[in-house]
């Protein structure tokens, strides 16, 4: 019936699903080809790739990425060191946001009427424009070429904060810590261990994004690390873009561009459907 | 812990204690910081050559220096342009692909496919993906063979040499990093209004362009508006896409150049002065735009 109806009026219910197909199907490609012609072009030899473009993947995948490892960028330090802050940030981030929203979500005290709007006020201000006193903060305390600026500060992350509480509110009933309470479990203890559980899928999603951010990020790393031994893929990234690039090897500048993409495609497909719904959860309502 | 008596008040103190984590980062890395920042703003603090200049106060001297060195305009400006190139194709295509999502009656098929590979780039780390950009649109690179291959031009493009171009590329690969985002916030905003009201206005004959303009698109404005300021506040970040893609110069003729990159450019070269003087104004727009936000969802709370 709905079908027919459709069809009276406007453009038909046929005529639009055809079109939003198309559409679809365009933008699917416009998200996808860039990757692709990454993949191709990674496994194809430099001299290969200045005879033109092609759409079939060649055999020199694991030539291009040996010559990049022996090459002079610290590609597996920049690996590990990209792991431990993302790592390290991600864990910080969400166990500290999670307790912050505990404190706002199960007590009463006075103070909590100012920091809650402050929390959210402060909430879309980048670190960009307090990067100089971060800087010098950093200097001061003698952590230069150090991780822990990188990865303490996530513990203050107003918008992991703000997605925690979201999901407190649904989720989580005062009086399951009333009955905590009385079966005298400690408040620290009713946090780790009643709580935290609870919140798995929200500390999931959380966890998956500040680690991707982190990955990602090239602003704040790139300017307290110094030592090639310490930087982050990101900033290494950066240095082969510096570098008179004509000179390169294309073929390893596409594997090392893949080597910092690829190993977030894989993960984000694995777990897509958790991380669109949890978008979509942490959107303004509420 | 004692359980029975003047329970409330004894638990509540742990609300203190569970905010201490939160508030001693906050206040050592962000405030800190801000202070530090606005107070580096007022001081002349700079090397020049191998000599070091200051810090010697000069009270307001670095903002009058930013505003007339006319650097600064050109920088906010090509800002501003990047971010509406980027953002009104963004806008339109997440209202589309949002209304298709949410609509019942088009059962697109294979919406969660969809839905994963329009979010797919918003992960991508930005440098790797400019980085991408910049050696396929290189003017030896694979698009400009393929353009060639095909027959569409003779000779190679100079992508990166035009103002146009170089714009382009930037505008449309922040356009695919953003746009999966907001499709799926406004989707989140249209699967939550009321169905009822778009039965009605179909058993009142309207077609489905009428009611995209007039039910859904007046009931999305809070989450539009939203969408609109957050993006702004994004958009002035603008950082690691141009930085890469021109490796800092902002080329060609600075007309990529932006705010942030400006600010990053007094960084490495210990500007501090200038550079404080920079980060207080876009604090100033910066928080401006956030209390809006916070108004805007503030308002929405109210209607749950």
């Amino acid at each position: 019936m709905n079908e027919n109806l459709g069809l009276k009026k406007g453009i038909g219910l046929h005529a639009r699903r055809v079109i939003a197909y198309t559409v679809l199907i365009i933008i699917t490609f416009f998200c996808l080809f860039w990757f692709y012609v990454l993949f191709i072009n990674a496994t194809r030899s430099n001299g290969e790739l200045q005879a033109g473009f092609t759409l079939l993947p060649s055999t020199h995948l694991l030539e291009n990425w040996t010559n990049l490892v022996n090459g002079t960028l610290p590609v597996w330090n920049g690996l590990i060191n990209s792991l431990i802050v993302s790592a390290g940030s991600a864990v910080l981030s969400v166990y500290f946001s999670t307790m912050t929203a505990y404190a706002i979500h199960a007590y009463d005290f006075r103070l909590k009427k100012f920091i809650y709007p402050f929390i959210l006020m402060v909430m879309m201000i980048p670190t960009q424009v307090t990067a100089l006193g971060f800087i010098n903060l950093v200097s001061d305390m003698g952590l230069e070429d150090s991780f822990i600026p990188l990865i303490v500060p996530t513990i203050a992350a107003p918008v992991t904060f703000f997605y925690m509480k979201q999901y407190m509110e649904s989720t989580l009933p005062l009086s399951l810590i009333e009955a905590a309470r009385i079966d005298g479990s400690g408040e620290f203890r009713t946090f780790n261990a009643i709580v935290l559980p609870l919140m798995k899928p929200a500390i999931a999603v959380q966890a998956i994004f500040t680690f991707v951010s982190s990955w990602n990020n090239y602003f704040t790393p790139a300017l307290i690390l110094h030592d090639d031994k310490k930087k982050t893929l990101p900033i290494l990234i950066a240095q082969l873009r510096a570098a008179d690039w004509l000179k390169f090897d294309m073929g390893q500048v596409y594997v090392m561009i893949a080597f910092s993409i690829f190993p977030v495609i894989i993960v984000y497909l694995i777990l897509s459907k958790h991380i669109v719904q949890g978008v979509a959860l942490g959107s303004v309502k509420g | 812990m004692r359980k029975s008596k003047g329970k409330v008040v004894r638990y509540n103190k742990w609300g203190y204690i569970f905010l201490l984590p939160f508030i001693l980062v906050y206040v050592v890395f962000q405030l800190i910081p801000l202070v530090n920042t606005i107070y580096n703003s007022f001081f002349e603090n700079y090397m020049s050559g191998l000599t070091q200049i200051g810090p010697n106060f000069v009270g307001l001297e670095n903002y009058e220096k930013l505003f007339s060195g006319g650097d600064i305009w050109v920088y906010a400006k090509n800002t501003i342009v990047l971010w509406i190139m980027c953002f009104i194709p963004q806008i339109i295509l997440s209202l589309l692909l949002g209304a298709w999502f949410s609509d019942v009656r088009l059962r697109l098929k294979g919406a969660r496919f969809f839905k994963t590979v329009i979010y797919l780039p918003n992960l991508i780390m930005a440098s790797a993906f400019s980085m991408l950009f910049f050696t396929l649109f290189s003017d030896g690179g694979p698009i400009n063979s393929l353009l060639m291959q095909i027959g569409f031009i003779d000779e190679p493009y100079k992508f990166l040499s035009n103002t146009g171009s170089a714009r382009g590329l930037i505008a449309l690969m922040n356009c695919l990093m953003w746009f999966g985002n907001t499709t799926i916030l406004l989707m989140a905003g249209m699967m939550g209004i009321d169905t009822s009201l778009f039965e009605a206005a179909e058993v009142d004959g309207a077609t489905s362009a009428q009611v995209f303009f007039r039910v859904t698109l007046p009931l999305l404005r809070p989450i539009l508006v939203y969408v609109v300021i957050t993006s702004l506040i994004g958009g002035l970040q603008l950082f690691d896409v141009p930085q890469i893609l021109t490796n800092g110069t902002g080329d060609p003729m600075r007309s990529t150049m932006t705010l942030i990159m400006f600010l990053n450019k007094h960084l490495y070269s210990k500007n501090y002065g200038m550079a404080g003087a920079l980060s207080v104004i876009l604090f100033i727009i910066t928080g401006i735009l956030s209390l809006l936000v916070f108004k805007v969802t503030g308002n929405d709370k109210r209607k749950g």
